[in-house]
């Protein structure tokens, strides 16, 4: 068995095995947060491809890309996304070096 | 690839034939319900060579409908309730006798459609077609398969897509795609790659405001139409080891909504002999109407409750929000 396989794309429909219910709710959220709303589907499409790539999520990188591709969106745009979540990952480690240089301030004589 | 080869191709890589899909949805046989379109491709010549073109158009093409073909679909329109005549080719441009054809048919009063390509009109030689389309109240559909100049003419040919959005300016300024103008241009998406084509409302958002900021050019409805597993798009398929992938997404994302409306129950192909299809794709696969009629043998009564001619490639019209002549057929999910 391996991880990660391409065909476990098409499982994800079948994550409700065992507990249906809650499957259910997941579905009908996930619709109504990812379909049209204020946002349009085609700038909730590019969010969700940037979150997929910060996630490091194959899946959600292989479904996004394609119905970015489906919803006219070319390469140039989906590699600016791209650069957003490593500049937001990037920015994000830095931010955290806060704690890093307050514990060292504090401890410094 | 001839008609043979394509369908044993598409047989060899399906795992499950679209008839036996059908029938597990309880559709099969799949019959008609009428005919409200007389679709007739009236030449397979074109100025242009798109890489997924199903009728595989281009100059070298030589088959051209004849002005007596021409006057047997005028009798039967006559004839009979059909509310829509949709003329498409190649280039229906090219085919002398559609002047003559346009001028009649409107005559009729009916639904008047021309699939053009657009990018003659600026030729002195077609430049007046776009008076007859005027003249004529003839609604003009033209694919432009992406609204920026790069995916258009990766798929259309080199500067295709400048072209098309000048010809666009040319018809706004007779009124055409604006609204209560009376004058319709429709546009086609189709997916400049391997994938299926995204949500109509979504892209039709998208393509207006583009169109309108980018070039100042309006149009009324755009149709997401699918690309058929058939002619030189499934050339592409097999030279890019993508068909197998391709199919079973196709095969995946079956809609029973999409087959419960799919166009060729309402529709019927007359090619450029008068040959009878139950749509243009069938007619590229040389898959005629189940009693094999001529445009000169028509009977309403036999059409509509023909059984349909069905193969693979027609996971392509069922597939997501399902694909049509006149785009998506299946309402979409909100």
């Amino acid at each position: 068995m391996q991880y990660y396989e391409t065909k476990d794309l098409a499982d994800f429909p079948n994550i409700g095995e065992w507990t249906s219910a809650e499957a259910q709710k997941f579905f009908d959220y996930y619709a109504r947060a990812t379909g049209d709303g204020k946002l349009t589907e085609r700038e909730k499409s590019l969010i969700a491809l940037a979150v997929a790539a910060t996630q490091n999520c194959p899946y959600c990188i292989d479904a996004y890309t394609n119905k970015c591709l489906s919803l006219g969106v070319d390469k140039e745009e989906m590699m600016e996304v791209f650069h957003v979540g490593a500049a937001m990952m990037a920015g994000i480690t830095l931010a955290h070096s806060t704690q890093m240089r307050k514990i060292v301030k504090k401890k410094e004589m | 690839m001839d008609a043979r080869e394509q369908l044993s191709v598409l047989d060899n890589i399906c795992r499950q034939r679209f008839i036996d899909t059908l029938a597990a949805n309880g559709q099969y046989p799949l019959k008609a319900t009428g005919v409200d379109v007389l679709q007739m491709n009236i030449c397979r010549k074109c100025n242009l060579f798109c890489n997924h073109c199903h009728v595989e158009a281009g100059p070298h093409r030589t088959e051209m409908m004849s002005k007596s073909i021409m006057e047997n679909c005028l009798d039967i329109l006559l004839e009979n309730e059909i509310s829509t005549i949709d003329i498409t080719g190649g280039a229906p441009e090219i085919n002398p006798h559609l002047e003559w054809f346009l001028d009649n048919a409107s005559q009729l009063k009916r639904r008047l459609i021309v699939r053009s390509n657009l990018t003659l009109l600026l030729e002195e030689k077609y430049r007046h077609f776009i008076d007859t389309y005027v003249r004529n109240n003839v609604e003009i559909v033209t694919s432009l398969p992406h609204y920026k100049a790069d995916g258009t003419d990766k798929q259309r040919g080199k500067c295709a897509f400048e072209t098309i959005i000048a010809v666009i300016g040319k018809l706004n300024e007779r009124g055409y795609g604006k609204e209560d103008s009376g004058l319709v241009l429709n546009l086609v998406h189709n997916p400049t790659g391997f994938y299926l084509p995204g949500s109509q409302s979504a892209l039709t958002h998208e393509y207006k405001s583009r169109l309108l900021k980018d070039h100042g050019v309006h149009f009324n409805d755009l149709f997401c139409i699918t690309n058929m597993p058939v002619g030189r798009y499934l050339q592409h398929l097999l030279k890019n080891d993508t068909l197998a992938d391709y199919m079973m997404e196709l095969i995946d994302s079956f809609n029973l909504a999409a087959a419960e409306n799919v166009m060729c129950k309402s529709t019927i192909s007359v090619s450029y002999d008068g040959q009878l299809y139950d749509c243009d794709f069938n007619q590229m696969l040389e898959l005629p109407i189940e009693t094999n009629a001529h445009i000169r043998a028509f009977d309403m009564e036999t059409m509509r409750h023909r059984k349909i001619v069905l193969a693979n490639h027609c996971y392509g019209c069922t597939a997501g929000s399902g694909s049509s002549c006149q785009g998506t057929t299946a309402r979409e999910e909100k």
